[in-house]
C-alpha cells in the first residue's frame, strides 16, 4: 500500500502526477548537508599522532588531531576475515556517547592478525596478509592507502575530506543547533554531529548500489546536483531519474572495473548522503583529449551522515562474488522463504470483504491462473486498528482462511507499526502502559497523524519491545489469525502524514538516542521483530513471510522488500529493473515492483508487459491503489487474460529455479537477480545495461518495457558462451547484441549454454498443488558439449533444512553422460517427483539412450530427436528425483 | 439469466442415460469411441497415433493433451467426472490428483490421498430445490409481471385522460388569453396602464393553468400505489413537506398538511397543493422548478412531454425486432413506456453506513446514515447487458467525481424476483458501484417442463 497523504495534505498536490519536491529537504536544506559539502577538497586538518599507536594482534588504534581546534579523534583499524578493513573513527573524549549501530552485524566481526611492515615518522605500512595487500597510514596529513602490488585500491581522507563534528556545548551558532523546515522546528539537542569521509577509487568508472533510488544502475556523479540522500521516507509519488531518498536504505556501495571488485559498507543509521565524482565525465574527458589517455579514471565519493560514528567496512573482493561473501560474513544472507512466497501475489487496495475475497479467488480458478497469495491492505481492520478485522466485512476471518487452506493458498494481512490512540485498543494501552512508545522530546508518548488518526510508535529498537510484539502473532493474541495467514509492514519509515518529510521529528527519543541517530534503522527493526513473530507462532518449526517497504543493511535477513508506492507508467516499469538490481547487489534480492504500477490506470498493454517482466523477478505481485479500477487478470478480455495467465504460468514452470535460486542466495549472499557484469565482469559492455538482467548464472531476460514495442535488442554476453531462446529453442552466439521481434506473447529469455535447469511443467492453482509434480530437465549445451546445473528439493516451508532435511543433487551432462549425484551425502530428504522428461538443445541425434540407476539396473529411454533445432527429448525416463542415476547417449 | 430450465434438463436426461460404461479415466460418454482399448489411438487433433498403452500413461504425447484424458500430464488437457446424482463437470487436468476434491464424485482425487466425499447426490438435490425455487419465483413473478403491466396500463389510461383534462382546461384558459389579447389589440392606444393591466391578467392566468398543471403532475407523483388516492404514506416521502421542519416529519405533520384525513382524492388535493407547493420538490428532478416569471406572451402551444429523451434513444436502438429470441426485451420495452407505474418509486438499500437510493431511469444516490450530504452515484446511461440479454443490466454514469478518480457510477443487475427491491449495493472498484435489483419485470415466461420436474428426483 499506501502512501497516499491524508486528504488535506494530497489536496495540495492534486492535479499533478509527480512529487512534490517542496515537502523534501534538498542538501542546502539540511543543515549539516549544506555544511558538510562546503568544504572543498584540499589539505586536510588532520594529523595521526604516530606516538599514540597501539597494535595488538588484532587491532590497531591512534589518535589523530584536528590541528585547527586540537579535537582528538581516536582511529581503530581491523583486519577482518575475508579481506575486509574496517576502519572506526570515533572521537576520543565525546562529551557523551555517540550511537554505534547495533544488531546489523550478524555477529562481532572476525579478525585476522594485523602485522607492521615499516614504520617511519610520516606513518605505517600494515600488512593485510595475502597479496601483498597493505595499508599505509600516512601521518601528516592523515590519510589512509590501500595497495595491492604497486596498485592503489583506495585511498581514505586523500582529499581531505574527513569532518567529525565533535559534541559540544551549546552556543550560537546558526544552524547547528535549533532548524527549521517548513512548519517543523528540530531542536538539535545535541548540536552539530556530523561525521563526513571521502574515498578515492582510482581505475574504477563505474560504481552501483547504495539503494533505494529511483536511479539507474550505474550511479551518476553528483557534481551538479544534490548528492544521492539515504533517509527512509514515505515519499508520494516518487519521481524517477533523481538522487532523492525513497522508503530503505542500504549504505553499501560497490565500484568496478574489468580487473577489480570492491565496495563500501558505511554503516551509519543516521540521513546521509553520498557524493560521487569522476575525473571521466565531461570535464575529464577533455582532459583526456589534452592530455592524451595518460591519466587513469577515477570516480571519488564522500559519504557524509549527520551523526553517529564512521565505521566503515571496506570490502576488497576481488571479484564481485567475493564482494557477495564479504558483504554476506558482515550483514548475513537473504532468509529462505517458503517456496509458495516465490510464486505469484495477488493484491489490491483492497479487497472489500470476505465474499470480495472468495470472489477474487474463485475467479483464478476460473480463468485458470495459478496464484498462491491473496492480500489484505489496511481497510481489513476495524478502523486502522491491526492485529484486528472489521467486524462487517471481515467478520469471520478463520471462515475466510479456511476456504483458502482448501485451495492451497495462503494470505497476507497488513500490520503497520503506527498504532492507534485509542483507550478501547488492547494493542494501544498494552505498549502505552509498558512505555514501549517513541518518546517526544519532552518526554510524554510521541504522537502523530497516520492512517487511524492519532498514532504512537513504538520503540522497534528496544528489544523488549520486539519481544513483545513478536509475541502479539501467536494464534490466541493474533484473533482469527491461521497459520496460512502472513504479514506486511507498510509505513515503516516511519511515515508520519504530519510529521516534517512525512516522517518522525529527529528529535524524538529513543531511549537514550535520538530519533536522527537511529531513523534508517526503524524499518529494519520492524520487520526483524514482525518475522520473529511469525517464527514464534509455530514454535520455530515454519519459516516467516514478511515484506517491508522501509530497510536498511541486514533487511535480507527477515523477508521481501518491494519498491514502494510506484505508478503506472512506462517508465516506471523500466525502472524497476535497476531498482531491484541496485538491492539485490547488496543483499537485498527478494524484491519486487508493483505489477501493474500502484497509482494510475495502467494501459492493457502495460500490464501485459508488467506481468512478463515481474513474472521474471524475484517477488511478483499485482497491486492497486484504491482508486482505480480493479485490474484482475480476466478484466481486459479473453486474448489478454491469455497472455497474463502464460506469463504466470511460465513464472510457475520456473518455481524449482527460483527456489533453487534462493536457496543459493541463502548459502551465498550472491545476488539471485543480476546485472550482467557480475558474470561477466571483464566485459565492459556489461557494465552499464539495466534493461536486461540475469536470474543466476543461467537465465538472462531482456523484458519488453517499450511501448508498441516491435522488437527489443538483447546484448548476450560471453565470447564464448551460447544462449538458447527458452521458447523457441533456437541458438545464438554471445558477445553480440541480437534485435529480437516481439510481439504482445513475448518475454525474452535465454538459457545459457553449458546450464541445466530443472522446471515443473504441470502448472496447477497453487505452488504447493505442485509439490509432488514430476521435473523436466532443459540441459543446454555449450561449444564443449557440456553443461551442469542443480537441483534442491525440501518440504518447502519449515526450517528442517537446516536439520539437513533436504535433497541437493548435481547435475552433469558431459561425454554423453547426463548424471545426478548426491552433494550433500548428510542430507535426508525424500521426494515422490520424479524426472519426467529430459531436454537436450544442442544435441546430436543418438542412437540409443540408457538410463542406469542406483541398483545397477538398466533400461531403455525412448527419445525424439527435432533435427531442425537439434533438441533431444527423453521420454519419460521416470527416475526419482532425488537418487542417484546416469543416462547414456550413444 | 442463467438457464435453470436447462440445467434441469440435463439432469434429467442423466438420470436416463448414467450407466457406468468402460472407458479410460476421465474420458466423456461422448468420446469413448475414440479411445478404443487395446488399438493405436489417434490424438483427436489428428496430429499422431500412438499405442493404446501411452493413453492415460502420465506423459503428455498428444499436442492437444487427448491422450492423457485421466492425468495431470498434459498442461492443456481436461477431465471429465460423470457426477452421478448432480451434473458432470471437466475440469482443467491440472486439478486432477492436486488433493483438492474438485468432482463432487471424487473421480479427480484418485491418488492424492486426499479425503473426499461424494457429494454428488446432496449438491443434486440442493440444486434441483433452487431451480425449484426459482421457476417458482420465475412463475409467479411472470404473473406478477403480466399483472402489472395490466395495472400500468389503465394507469396510463388514466393518466392520459387527466392529461386530456388538463389540456382541455389549458384551451379554456388560453381561449381566454386570446380573448384577452383581442381586447388589448383592439385598444387603439396602448397606454401603459392598460398595458399593465393586461399583462397582470395573462400572468395570472399562466399562473393559474400551470399551477393546476402541477397539481395534477403531483398528484400522480405523489400517488406511489396509483390508487386514486394521496396518503400519509405518500406524503411522508417528501420529507422537504415537513411543515416544521425539524428533521422529523412524523404521520401526525403529514396528517395535517392532509387536513386531518388519511387520504386524499384529486379534487381534496387542491387544497393541500395550496399548502405544500411552495416547498415540494419534484421527485424526477428533486430541484426546485424555477418560478419563471418573466416568461414572454406564449408564442405557440407547447405540449406537456411526458416521456423522457432516454428512451426515445432506446427505441431508436437499430437492432429492433427479433423478438422471438428476446422476449425479455419486448416485455421490458413494455414496462419502459409504464415505468412511471413500475418504477415510480425509488428504491432503498441500507448498508451499514450508508442509504442507497435507486430511482430508475432517473439516478442512484448514497447518503451517509448519520448526517452528511447526499452524493450522485450516476444518472441513467444506458442498458448494458450482454448482447443476448441487454435488459439485465442498467447502466448510470457520469456521478460526483472521485478525487483523482473517475465520476461515480452505478451498475444495476436486474434479476427476476416477486418483489421488485434492491437486494444490495457493493463498491467493487473505487467509485464504481454494483447493485442487485430483483423486479417481475425482467421475469420470463416459464417453460412448460418445468411442472414434470417433480416426479424426476431419483437420477
Amino acid at each position: 500500500m499506501a502512501s497516499v497523504l491524508l486528504l488535506w495534505l494530497a489536496v495540495c498536490l492534486s492535479g499533478t502526477w509527480a512529487v512534490d519536491k517542496g515537502n523534501f529537504k534538498t542538501c542546502d536544506q539540511s543543515a549539516f548537508c549544506k555544511r558538510q559539502r562546503a568544504l572543498k577538497p584540499g589539505e586536510s586538518p588532520y594529523r595521526a599522532l604516530l606516538e599514540t599507536m597501539e597494535l595488538t594482534n588484532t587491532r590497531l588504534t591512534l589518535q589523530l588531531i584536528n590541528d585547527n581546534n586540537k579535537v582528538r579523534l581516536l582511529l581503530e583499524l581491523y583486519r577482518l576475515q575475508g579481506n575486509i578493513t574496517r576502519v572506526k573513527i570515533n572521537e576520543l573524549k565525546p562529551l557523551k556517547p555517540r550511537y554505534e549501530v547495533p544488531d546489523v552485524l550478524i555477529r562481532e566481526p572476525p579478525t585476522e592478525p594485523l602485522s607492521l611492515l615499516s614504520q617511519d615518522e610520516n606513518g605505517v605500512v600494515l600488512s593485510l596478509g595475502a597479496e601483498s595487500q597493505r595499508v599505509i597510514v600516512s601521518a601528516r596529513p592523515f590519510r589512509l592507502d590501500i595497495m595491492e602490488g604497486r596498485d592503489v585500491l583506495m585511498s581514505l581522507n586523500s582529499r581531505g575530506l574527513l569532518a567529525f563534528e565533535h559534541l559540544r556545548m551549546q552556543k550560537v551558532e546558526d544552524g547547528m543547533w535549533e532548524e527549521s523546515f517548513k512548519s517543523h522546528a528540530d531542536s538539535k539537542p545535541s548540536g552539530p554531529s556530523a561525521v563526513s569521509l571521502d574515498f578515492s577509487l582510482p581505475g574504477v568508472e563505474h560504481v552501483y548500489g547504495i539503494p533505494e533510488h529511483a536511479d539507474t544502475l550505474r550511479l551518476k556523479t553528483t557534481d551538479n546536483g544534490d548528492p544521492y540522500r539515504l533517509y527512509n521516507l514515505d515519499v508520494f509519488q516518487y519521481e524517477l531519474y533523481n538522487p532523492m531518498a525513497l522508503y530503505g536504505a542500504v549504505p553499501v556501495m560497490l565500484a568496478h572495473n574489468a580487473q577489480r571488485t570492491t565496495g563500501i559498507f558505511w554503516l551509519n543509521a543516521a540521513e546521509t548522503w553520498v557524493d560521487i565524482s569522476s575525473n571521466t565525465t565531461v570535464f575529464g574527458k577533455m582532459l583526456d583529449y589534452v592530455q592524451g589517455s595518460s591519466e587513469t579514471p577515477q570516480t571519488d565519493v564522500r559519504w557524509i551522515s549527520e551523526s553517529g560514528i564512521i565505521d566503515v567496512f571496506i570490502m576488497l573482493g576481488p571479484t564481485p562474488k567475493d564482494i557477495f561473501s564479504q558483504y554476506a560474513s558482515l550483514t548475513g544472507t537473504q532468509s529462505f522463504p517458503p517456496l509458495s512466497a516465490l510464486a505469484y501475489h495477488q493484491c489490491r487496495w483492497n479487497y472489500n470483504d470476505q465474499k470480495d475475497v472468495q470472489e477474487v479467488d474463485a475467479g483464478f480458478d476460473e480463468h485458470d491462473i495459478p496464484y498462491d497469495f491473496i492480500w489484505l491492505d489496511i481497510e481489513h481492520t476495524d478502523g486502522k486498528r491491526y492485529f484486528t478485522w472489521d467486524p462487517h466485512k471481515f467478520a469471520s476471518p478463520k471462515e475466510m482462511l479456511q476456504g483458502l487452506v482448501e485451495k492451497k493458498r495462503k494470505m497476507v494481512a497488513i500490520v503497520d507499526p503506527h498504532i492507534k490512540v485509542d483507550s478501547n485498543y488492547k494493542i494501544h494501552n498494552e505498549i502505552r502502559s509498558k512505555g514501549f512508545y517513541i518518546k517526544n522530546k519532552d518526554g510524554g508518548d510521541y504522537e502523530g497523524w497516520c492512517w487511524p488518526g492519532s498514532a504512537g510508535y513504538p520503540d522497534f529498537t528496544r528489544a523488549d519491545m520486539r519481544a513483545w510484539w513478536a509475541s502479539m502473532f501467536a494464534y490466541d493474541q493474533y484473533e482469527g489469525s491461521m497459520e496460512n495467514l502472513y504479514t506486511w509492514n507498510d509505513m515503516n519509515e516511519p511515515s508520519v502524514f504530519n510529521g516534517p518529510e512525512v516522517t518522525m521529528h529527529k528529535d524524538a527519543m529513543h531511549g537514550a538516542w535520538e530519533h536522527r541517530d537511529v531513523h534508517n534503522l526503524y524499518g529494519f527493526y520492524v520487520q526483524m521483530a514482525t518475522a520473529e513473530g511469525l517464527i514464534q507462532r509455530s514454535g520455530g518449526v515454519e519459516r516467516p513471510f514478511v515484506l517491508t517497504r522501509a530497510f536498511f543493511a541486514g533487511s535480507q535477513r527477515y523477508g521481501a522488500v518491494w519498491t514502494g508506492d510506484n505508478a503506472a507508467e512506462w517508465d516506471h516499469l523500466k525502472i524497476s529493473i535497476p531498482m531491484c538490481l541496485s538491492l539485490g547487489l547488496v543483499g537485498i534480492s527478494f524484491c519486487g515492483a508493483d505489477v501493474g504500477g500502484f497509482f494510475k490506470s495502467p494501459s492493457t498493454e502495460l500490464l501485459v508487459r508488467w506481468y512478463q517482466t515481474g513474472a521474471y523477478q524475484p517477488f511478483f505481485r499485482a497491486h492497486a491503489h484504491l482508486d482505480t479500477p480493479r485490474r484482475e487478470p480476466w478484466l481486459f478480455g479473453p486474448e489478454n487474460t491469455a497472455l497474463i495467465r502464460e506469463a504466470v504460468r511460465q513464472r510457475y514452470t520456473l518455481l524449482p529455479y527460483w527456489y533453487q535460486q534462493f536457496y543459493q542466495a541463502h548459502q551465498t549472499g550472491e545476488p539471485i537477480m543480476r546485472p550482467l557484469w557480475v558474470e561477466y565482469p571483464q566485459d565492459p559492455a556489461t557494465f552499464a545495461i539495466d534493461d536486461e538482467f540475469l536470474i543466476g548464472r543461467d537465465l538472462l531476460v531482456h523484458p519488453v518495457t517499450e511501448e508498441g514495442a516491435r522488437g527489443v535488442t538483447a546484448y548476450l554476453p560471453g565470447k564464448d558462451e551460447l544462449w538458447f531462446d527458452v521458447h523457441t529453442f533456437q541458438k545464438h552466439n554471445g558477445a553480440q547484441n541480437l534485435y529480437i521481434p516481439v510481439t504482445m506473447s513475448s518475454i525474452p529469455v535465454f538459457q545459457r549454454g553449458g546450464s541445466i535447469i530443472p522446471r515443473k511443467l504441470r502448472v496447477r492453482r497453487s505452488s504447493t498443488c505442485m509439490e509432488h509434480d514430476p521435473y523436466t530437465l532443459y540441459v543446454a549445451l555449450n561449444p564443449q558439449r557440456t553443461a551442469e546445473g542443480e537441483l534442491y528439493i525440501d518440504d518447502g516451508h519449515t526450517f528442517n533444512y537446516e536439520k539437513k532435511e533436504f535433497i541437493l543433487r548435481k547435475l552433469s551432462f558431459t561425454k554423453n553422460i547426463l548424471s545426478s549425484v548426491n552433494m550433500a551425502p548428510d542430507a535426508q530428504f525424500s521426494t515422490r517427483s520424479w524426472i519426467e522428461r529430459i531436454i537436450i538443445l544442442g544435441a546430436s541425434k543418438p542412437s540409443k539412450v540408457t538410463l542406469k540407476t542406483a541398483g545397477g539396473q538398466e533400461s531403455q529411454v525412448e527419445f525424439e530427436f527435432d533435427a531442425s533445432m537439434s533438441v533431444l527429448t527423453l521420454r519419460k525416463p521416470g527416475m526419482n528425483a532425488g537418487v542417484d542415476w546416469s543416462v547414456t547417449l550413444q | 439469466m442463467m438457464s435453470y430450465q436447462y440445467l434441469l434438463l440435463l439432469l434429467l436426461s442423466l438420470g436416463v442415460s448414467a450407466v457406468e460404461v468402460q472407458r479410460p479415466r476421465g474420458v466423456p460418454l461422448s468420446k469413448r469411441q475414440f479411445y478404443e482399448e487395446g488399438k493405436p489411438f489417434t490424438c483427436l487433433d489428428g496430429s499422431r497415433t500412438i499405442p493404446f498403452d501411452r493413453v492415460n500413461d502420465d506423459y503428455c504425447d498428444c499436442e492437444d493433451g487427448s491422450d492423457e484424458p485421466g492425468t495431470a500430464a498434459c498442461p492443456n488437457g481436461s477431465f471429465h467426472c460423470t457426477n452421478a446424482g448432480f451434473r458432470p463437470a471437466f475440469i482443467p487436468s491440472s486439478r486432477i490428483n492436486d488433493g483438492i476434491c474438485d468432482c463432487c464424485d471424487t473421480t479427480d482425487e484418485y491418488n492424492s490421498g486426499a479425503a473426499c466425499q461424494n457429494t454428488c447426490r446432496e449438491l443434486g438435490s440442493k440444486e434441483r430445490e433452487i431451480m425449484k425455487e426459482m421457476a417458482e419465483i420465475a412463475k409467479e413473478g411472470f404473473l406478477l409481471k403480466q399483472q402489472l403491466i395490466q395495472e400500468a396500463k389503465s394507469g396510463l389510461e388514466e393518466k392520459k385522460a387527466k392529461l386530456a383534462e388538463v389540456q382541455v382546461s389549458k384551451k379554456d384558459l388560453e381561449d381566454k388569453l386570446e380573448a384577452l389579447r383581442t381586447v388589448k389589440e383592439t385598444a387603439e392606444q396602448p397606454e401603459k396602464e392598460a398595458k399593465e393591466r393586461h399583462l397582470k391578467a395573462w400572468e395570472a392566468a399562466i399562473r393559474l393553468e400551470k399551477d393546476k398543471a402541477k397539481m395534477a403532475e403531483v398528484f400522480l407523483e405523489l400517488d406511489d400505489d396509483a390508487d386514486g388516492f394521496v396518503s400519509v404514506a405518500d406524503l411522508l416521502t417528501h420529507s422537504e413537506l415537513d411543515p416544521d421542519s425539524d428533521g422529523s416529519f412524523t404521520e401526525a405533520e403529514a396528517q395535517g398538511l392532509l387536513g386531518g384525513v388519511d387520504k386524499v382524492d384529486t379534487a381534496a388535493f387542491e387544497s393541500v397543493w395550496n399548502n405544500i407547493k411552495e416547498k415540494y420538490v419534484s421527485e424526477e428532478t428533486r430541484e426546485p422548478v424555477p418560478e419563471n416569471d418573466s416568461e414572454q406572451y406564449p408564442e405557440e402551444d407547447i405540449p406537456e412531454e411526458e416521456e423522457d429523451d432516454d428512451e426515445e434513444d432506446e427505441d431508436e436502438d437499430p437492432d429492433d425486432g427479433d423478438y422471438k429470441v428476446s422476449p425479455v426485451r419486448i416485455s421490458i420495452r413494455f414496462m419502459k413506456d409504464d415505468h412511471e407505474f413500475l418504477f415510480k418509486t425509488k428504491f432503498i438499500c441500507l448498508s451499514f453506513r450508508y442509504i442507497y437510493r435507486l430511482c430508475p431511469f432517473n439516478r442512484v444516490s448514497q447518503k451517509p446514515k448519520y448526517g452528511g450530504s447526499e452524493t450522485n452515484l450516476g444518472s441513467w446511461g444506458k442498458w448494458t447487458g450482454p448482447e443476448d440479454n441487454v435488459y439485465s443490466l442498467m447502466k448510470y454514469e457520469h456521478g460526483t467525481g472521485c478525487w483523482q478518480g473517475p465520476n461515480r457510477s452505478t451498475t444495476v443487475k436486474l434479476t427476476c424476483g416477486k418483489e421488485t427491491v434492491v437486494l444490495s449495493t457493493s463498491e467493487p472498484s473505487r467509485c464504481e458501484y454494483l447493485m442487485e435489483f430483483t423486479t417481475p419485470a425482467v421475469c420470463q415466461e416459464p417453460q412448460s417442463l418445468y411442472p414434470d420436474a417433480h416426479d424426476h428426483t431419483e437420477l
